[in-house]
């Protein structure tokens, strides 16, 4: 037999209702007291010596630009001797050669990352995954003697004929070059922002192809079945499903390239020569970056200078945390986000 | 021995059956699989018609996936996968060097168990990404047609009619799942396989999904594998019974038409199965 | 009525029965995705376009040179391939090969630098490296323009070892332990901490060494030394490292250490017992990738350190040189006898860097299941 339930709501209790949470000591014992404050300890202290980093480079703005005023960010002379300090030339070689580096690598790495997902036979992909990130680990040295005395020598060759062909463009022209000469000016064109940019891409097309395949390879194979039975080729399949797929990816990892770019210094001092005008001829001998600015200068400057140099470096800085931090929020955003580590 | 099965269905049994379906016509002579050296199927014959659903029934693991998979040339995208014998959509081999595997795609579309549509594409982008994929090229006017064609087959046009533009992830399920099966009508296929395509469905969208089958039954050849024997009973016509025993590679059992399947069986073990006394 | 198939299992027939009609073999039949038609095509199209490239090179293209030369063949090849496939194929397939060759263009253009430049240096500098004395006597044994045989690149090696080691050593421990209290502590306070640290792996290198110069050589009055660029590099590798092992210790799951806490087990101990030992791998891949890239690192020795050519193992004491900085040295120098020993130095270095990340890839191997 089944029993009924009362439905009606039971008389109020007349005793104190002990539905409340019961608050519980915290009961650490001595050893986890003693851990987390260590922990805390050593956490603050790494918190300290990291931020007192950025603290110090941005706190040096200030005797510089009391120094030397706003000009410091707008003149583009950089010449310790005559104490005239300016940036402006360093910031856009830094952007200039970055660009090239980006422009040149992005194709690639896409590509090579599209190569190793979808491509490469199945048991070739994970030693070119390891070769990859092997080409992400050897210094950027080593990059800048392969740059330096095999690239460049010959990509001098690209930026005549970019000059004689398309020099009618603004951007590709370089004055004092000739290309047409029958022995035309080498050194018109030889340690240019164009060859440092070069050799740049190659050092950072590993790190946009690593977060992009790592990507790719995540593309969900029900999706990438569907679009087989509808009759798709591969390209077709990769066109619809992966590449959607990965654009936080794609996006994530060209910034993060980027990023490295703007901050490299190694091949830019080996291939650059020096040069403070405000111009935008890739081409053409001559540039400068910030990290060039002050890998060149750091022995010879007076103390005010150096502060000066300190705070070139804290815009730098600066400038690669913001590109570094738009990439994380980019990634992290996209459906591919969690499968990535940027 | 497994022999060339040709059941002799007696179509005018089913409800609705049309005199003239419009499907092709699929034959597996002798069909059997490995992945690697693993043997996944030991000659597999069946004769799938035009106006009938075939139902592909027995327990999980015994090849039927694999089997239907065989049938549109997705089995070879594994890369250990192997397979032997012939497939033959109206009477021509799908298999032969000179077929391009994507025409045969075409020919032969895919319903799979968890929806899939594309998320980067709309409702109506989805229902015509099978063109594109295909380089076929229509005017706007024939493709919001085709849109419209489509998902009225496929039983969802009602439900998505005033959002066409929205995102293809936004919808239930089974919408998904009925939009997947638009999606695999855009390009006119002759046959349509279904691999299990209500497991991941609540009851109520299972209904809807049935109806449409037998609602598409002339309009193209159906084959449907299912775990679940009540539907294979509801939705199919001819059904065929896929066991692999012990270590042994998956093959067919008894094949016939539903009725028979389920009310005369020869097999002891096909009488076993369709009584759920084991499954 | 129903067609039987035999009952039990499947018999092999060796042979059919006489009157039967034959068998399909039962063996696998070959699937294949490149078909003799794309195969012609590709053999057809990468012959006859460098033929018509030699032909039409120098006289009507304004190219010259071998890069020209083969820019040209590919291009030329690619427009041939598309053509005659678009002869005989629809335009999804005519595009799809397009792509393809598009793609593995691209591909082996990036691995014929990657590989060109492993060439290079090994090629340029094994001149100078076979010499067993230039890994056994430092650089003061010789002079930039003294024949290989004499002097050698030992100050710089152990240089780079002892600078390498005391960064380590000291941001191992701050590293591994910021990222325990992240993970294990956590809280506000470890939020703010991970976004320091993260905000701090965007750090230029030079900027590391430009630092550390500033405060420590500066304004502290220490000396150029190996110790400082150490510090430099520790600057480097701690955010790096914290990260990295942040990442690992977080991929444990968190059903390990309630399990430890459920058998009555200490914060501590659970750490220190169950989640670091399973999170070690990771964690020593973190380590060593990290001293894999500081052990290249030159803008922060430039700075805090100066290419002494003496036998040095004091690292508070006088300058320190090391294999990156040498080589920069060598190459800015012009002297080519010190650019051949610099690639020789180059090859020390690269193949210190492999050792390291083979080590790396090895301890991190993907372990069977159970164990």
């Amino acid at each position: 037999m089944t029993t009924l339930i009362d439905l009606q709501p039971p008389a109020p209790s007349p005793q104190p209702d002990d539905d409340a949470p019961r608050s519980l000591r915290k009961s650490l014992s001595l050893t986890d007291v003693i851990f987390r404050a260590n922990a805390r300890v050593i956490a603050a202290l790494v918190l300290v010596i990291t931020s007192a980093i950025g603290i110090f480079l941005g706190y040096q703005l200030v005797p510089t630009l009391h120094a030397y005023g706003w000009r410091f960010l707008t003149e583009n002379q950089f010449v310790p001797g005559i104490n005239l300090i300016g940036i402006a030339a360093g910031l856009l070689g830094t952007v200039e050669v970055a660009l090239i580096a980006l422009i040149i690598s992005f194709p690639l790495a896409l590509l090579t990352a599209l190569y190793i997902s979808e491509f490469a036979p199945v048991w070739l992909r994970g030693a070119l995954s390891a070769a990859v990130d092997l080409m992400a680990a050897i210094p950027s040295i080593i990059y800048g003697l392969w740059g330096l005395l095999l690239i460049a020598p010959r990509a001098l060759y690209v930026s005549r004929w970019l000059d004689e062909y398309l020099g009618w463009i603004p951007i590709f022209h370089v004055p004092g070059g000739n290309p047409r000469a029958a022995e035309f000016f080498l050194a018109a064109y030889t340690q240019s922002p164009f060859i440092a940019g070069v050799v740049v891409s190659m050092m950072v097309v590993p790190i946009g192809c690593a977060v992009m395949c790592g990507v790719f390879q995540q593309a969900p194979i029900g999706e990438r079945e569907a679009a087989y039975a509808l009759g798709s080729t591969r390209w077709g399949m990769i066109r619809t499903v992966v590449i959607p797929f990965g654009r936080g990816g794609i996006v994530g990892g060209t910034m993060l390239a980027l990023g490295r770019a703007l901050g490299e210094t190694i091949a830019v001092l080996l291939i650059l020569t020096e040069s403070f005008d405000i111009r935008v001829r890739p081409l053409e001998a001559g540039g400068a970056t910030i990290s060039w600015l002050i890998a060149n200068f750091w022995g010879d400057v007076s103390h005010i200078q150096l502060s000066a140099l300190l705070a070139a470096g804290f815009v730098l800085f600066v400038i690669t945390l913001i590109v570094n931090t738009l990439a994380a929020i980019i990634v992290n955003r996209s459906r591919s986000g969690s499968a990535t580590e940027i | 021995m497994n022999t060339v099965v040709t059941p002799a269905i007696d179509l005018a049994d089913s409800e609705g059956y049309s005199a003239n379906p419009t499907g092709a016509r699929l034959d597996a002579d002798r069909v059997s699989a490995w992945f690697g050296t693993h043997k996944v199927l030991e000659r597999v014959s069946l004769s799938m018609p035009p106006g009938a659903v075939t139902a592909l029934i027995g327990p999980s693991g015994c090849g039927k996936s694999t089997f239907l998979r065989i049938l549109n040339r997705m089995h070879e995208l594994v890369p250990s996968a192997k397979l032997a014998g012939q497939v033959s959509l109206n009477g021509a081999d799908i298999y032969a060097a000179d077929t391009p595997v994507t025409v045969t795609r075409k020919r032969i579309g895919m319903v799979f168990q968890k929806p899939n549509p594309f998320p980067a594409m709309s409702i109506g982008e989805n229902v015509i990404a099978g063109l594109k994929l295909t380089g076929t090229r229509i005017s706007r006017r024939a493709q919001a047609e085709l849109i419209e064609n489509c998902l009225q087959r496929g039983g969802l046009w009602d439900e998505v009619k005033n959002r066409l533009g929205d995102a293809g992830g936004s919808l239930s399920g089974g919408q998904q799942q009925r939009l997947c099966i638009a999606r695999s009508l855009a390009v006119s296929p002759d046959v349509l396989l279904m691999d299990e395509p209500c497991s991941a469905l609540d009851p109520t969208s299972t209904r809807r999904i049935e109806e449409t089958i037998g609602t598409l039954r002339d309009q193209v050849t159906i084959v449907i594998v299912t775990h679940n024997m009540q539907q294979a009973a509801r939705v199919s016509q001819q059904c065929a019974f896929f066991l692999a025993e012990q270590g042994t590679p998956g093959q067919i059992v008894e094949a016939g038409s539903t009725k028979d399947i389920f009310e005369n069986p020869r097999d002891p073990r096909t009488a076993d199965y369709v009584h759920g006394r084991f499954g | 009525m129903t067609n039987l198939a035999s009952a039990g299992p499947p018999q092999v027939h060796m042979g059919a029965a006489v009157g039967a009609p034959a068998e399909p073999s039962d063996r696998p039949r070959a699937v294949t995705a490149m078909s003799t038609d794309y195969r012609l095509t590709l053999a057809g199209s990468l012959i006859g376009s460098l033929a018509l490239t030699w032909l039409l090179y120098t006289q009507i293209l304004p190219f010259s040179g071998v890069v020209g030369f083969v820019i040209c063949w590919y291009v030329a090849y690619v427009a041939m391939f598309a053509t005659v496939t678009a002869l005989v194929h629809s335009a999804p397939i005519v595009i799809d090969r397009l792509w393809t060759a598009v793609i593995t263009g691209a591909a082996s253009l990036v691995a014929l630098a990657l590989v060109s430049t492993v060439v290079y240096i090994v090629v340029k500098g094994w001149p100078a490296v076979h010499h067993l004395s230039f890994l056994t006597q430092p650089e003061s044994k010789g002079s930039p323009t003294a024949p290989l045989t004499q002097g050698g690149v030992l100050n710089a090696i152990v240089g780079s070892l002892i600078e390498l080691g005391i960064a380590t050593a000291i941001s191992l421990p701050l590293g591994i332990g910021t990222a325990v209290f992240m993970v294990e502590v956590g809280g506000r306070f470890a939020t703010v901490v991970r976004t320091v640290v993260e905000a701090m792996t965007a750090l230029p290198d030079i900027l590391a060494g430009l630092f550390i110069y500033a405060v420590l050589i500066i304004s502290l009055g220490f000396q150029i030394s190996g110790f400082a660029a150490a510090m430099a590099l520790t600057v480097m590798m701690l955010p790096i490292i914290a990260r990295a092992s942040d990442v690992a210790l977080r991929v444990v799951p968190g059903g390990l250490r309630e399990a430890s806490l459920a058998l009555g087990a200490s914060q501590w101990r659970t750490i220190w017992r169950v989640v670091i030992p399973t999170a070690a791998p990771g964690l020593a891949q973190a380590v060593i990738l990290g001293m894999a890239r500081a052990i290249g690192e030159t803008a922060p020795v430039l700075i805090c350190s100066a290419p002494s050519v003496f036998m040095n193992g004091n690292p508070f004491v006088n300058p320190m040189n090391s294999l990156p900085l040498y080589i920069l040295t060598g190459v800015r120098s012009g002297e080519p006898r010190f650019i051949e020993r610099g690639f020789g130095a180059g090859i020390v270095l690269v193949v210190l860097v492999l050792i390291l990340f083979g080590v790396a890839k090895y301890i991190a191997r993907p372990r069977a299941a159970g164990r």
